[in-house]
């Protein structure tokens, strides 16, 4: 069976900087693969090049068996790719609620006339939408938060949010950016346990990039280590750890 | 709000628009212009707000929308001579879709372009927009350039002023709280997000302006038979500020609000015209003590802006968000 994602050589240059140098990288389906590096080593860039916000230099990226070099970004995500933000962004000022329905438009089957006209399907299609938001809610324990707006949410609940905003738009691959940025060590813990829930409920493929080495090896089936854009390193954890290139890249030599 | 009966709403509405022209003749003309006005102001609002509001795309050009649809629907009237009422009614209606048309078409024009600005740029170029509407009509021979072009038809009455406002609050109402619609606040949240969320902003965006075009369109036609006399001047700058008023201090966002704001605001400048004519006042030994007033109308209409956007920044009506259906 054919990778799910699979990036060929790809390439992104700004000007003089190489910020992805010739990146291969696959991920199999439901298949939990982490992207670690130090700072600036490119791992955001090369998950805005397979969401579409960046276009590749040069190189391939598949997705599914299509590329997806020149989409935007909508229409990647409609072909099944969902991310989260490293920096969380979620839509303020719409209730938690809304921020999951938002994405369920993905799956409307009626247009904006549908809205306009306001007949019997358009309030059973709502109804049903409503119900499957508030199904995804009360599985992650947002339920309760429903009608409060993103923004007064706590931290650790926008995180939540945002991935089951994510997981709204039913991806067969969901990035995860950082994800336990600015947790402390129980909710690092539980995180790891949301992930590798997500993982086995859902049965998506996950590529998490990640600062902190104990998420990353804790839970990843194989780790890809990016530095100065280049990967210099891919395996199972332990293989990882032991790397000398990769120890090199974190600690310096 | 409880939108499943809207179109319900919506109809008792129109036919409460119709019953009220039918006993028009018995109210103050005065009154009667004050109540088109609102009618207008409240399109005109309503639809900004879908733009500036619901969308967050900071439109400076909407009197430019205005224009054309006045202009559109004053140079279809005017081919034609008197009319029974059934045909001039049937007249007016097929010359307010197209003066909406003609709007929406230019929304369309300009959008597609500028669309991709953000914030201030997009400002600056919606402005530019209203501004080259302006200049064009100016300098149009056939519709009399500066001097002006006389609507021969005062054909704007009760059911037109409240019936168009009506479909325009249901058809944004509607468009908003749908799951289609949660798009247009989504983008105006956060573009990037959005777009990550398989949403199409630029298709979003693009929509909420044509559609907001079309219904300053239609007002720009209540206009134009309500007045009777069109002149380029008429939609200029600061009548697109008047309405970017409206729609900031009805709480971006809001369509109550809004409404409330653009009654309001419509209202004010003839409250405090009224108050200046006051004659005598027990007290006052001068003959119309409040006469002040109406030299410093604007004055006081400005301070007024400026104390309320300092003491309610998110909006005078602003209400708690209507809860998620249950």
């Amino acid at each position: 069976m054919s990778a799910l994602l699979q990036l060929d050589k790809a390439t992104i240059r700004f000007g003089g900087l190489t910020a992805v140098s010739e990146l291969d990288l696959q991920i199999g389906r439901n298949e939990l693969v982490g992207l670690i590096g130090p700072n600036g080593a490119g791992k955001t860039t090369a998950f805005n090049l397979i969401t579409g916000v960046y276009q590749p230099t040069s190189g391939a990226i598949n997705f599914d068996g299509l590329s997806t070099v020149g989409r935007k970004p909508y229409q990647i995500t409609k072909r099944g790719i969902a991310r989260t933000f490293q920096n969380i962004r979620l839509f303020p000022s719409l209730t938690a609620f809304d921020n999951v329905r938002a994405v369920f438009h993905l799956h409307l089957k009626g247009d904006v006339r549908h809205a306009l006209w306001r007949g019997q399907g358009f309030h059973d299609e709502e109804k049903s939408i409503a119900e499957r938001v508030l199904d995804l809610l009360e599985i992650f324990q947002l339920g309760k938060f429903r009608d409060e707006p993103a923004k007064s949410l706590s931290y650790g609940d926008q995180r939540r949010l945002e991935i089951v905003r994510a997981l709204a738009a039913k991806p067969k691959l969901l990035l995860l950016d950082e994800p336990a940025a600015g947790m402390n060590a129980t909710e690092k813990v539980e995180l790891t346990r949301l992930i590798q829930f997500i993982k086995d409920k859902f049965q998506i493929s996950i590529l998490l990039v990640e600062h902190d080495m104990k998420v990353v090896m804790g839970i990843c089936e194989r780790i890809v280590v990016l530095d100065y854009g280049i990967k210099i390193a891919e395996g199972k954890p332990d293989e990882v750890r032991m790397n000398p290139k990769v120890i090199a890249a974190y600690l310096g030599e | 709000m409880n939108f499943r009966h809207a179109k319900t709403v919506l109809l008792g509405a129109l036919a409460l628009g119709f019953l009220a022209s039918l006993f028009a003749d018995r109210i103050n003309p005065y009154w009667l212009f004050i109540f088109y006005d609102i009618g207008i102001s409240i399109v005109m609002a309503v639809s900004l707000n879908l733009i500036n509001g619901y969308t967050g795309q900071f439109s400076l050009g909407h009197a430019g929308f205005m224009a054309v649809g006045a202009y559109t629907s004053a140079v279809i009237t005017n081919q034609f001579g008197a009319l029974n009422i059934f045909a001039a009614n049937g007249i007016f209606a097929v010359a307010l879709l197209a003066g909406g048309l003609a709007a929406a078409l230019a929304g369309l024009l300009v959008g597609i372009p500028t669309l991709r600005l953000r914030g201030d740029y997009l400002a600056i170029v919606t402005l530019g927009f209203g501004e080259i509407i302006r200049v064009i009509l100016q300098n149009m021979e056939k519709v009399g350039a500066a001097r002006g072009l006389s609507v021969n038809h005062g054909w704007t009455n009760l059911f037109w002023a409240f019936g168009l406002a009506a479909v325009t609050v249901y058809v944004v109402a509607s468009l908003v709280n749908s799951t289609y619609g949660r798009g247009f606040i989504a983008v105006h949240d956060d573009e990037v997000a959005a777009e990550a969320m398989g949403i199409n902003t630029t298709k979003y965006k693009v929509t909420a302006f044509v559609i907001g075009a079309f219904f300053a369109g239609t007002a720009g036609g209540l206009y134009a038979h309500s007045k009777q006399f069109l002149t380029p001047g008429g939609f200029g700058f600061m009548q697109s500020i008047t309405f970017v008023v409206m729609v900031i201090l009805g709480g971006m966002g809001n369509t109550v609000g809004v409404i409330l704001a653009a009654i309001l605001l419509t209202l004010l400048p003839e409250g405090l015209r009224m108050l200046s004519d006051i004659q005598h006042l027990p007290g006052f030994t001068a003959e119309r003590p409040l006469g002040w007033i109406g030299d410093t109308r604007m004055i006081i209409y400005s301070l007024l802006l400026i104390v309320l956007m300092l003491t309610r920044p998110q909006g005078l009506f602003s209400l708690k968000k209507s809860p998620a259906p249950k």
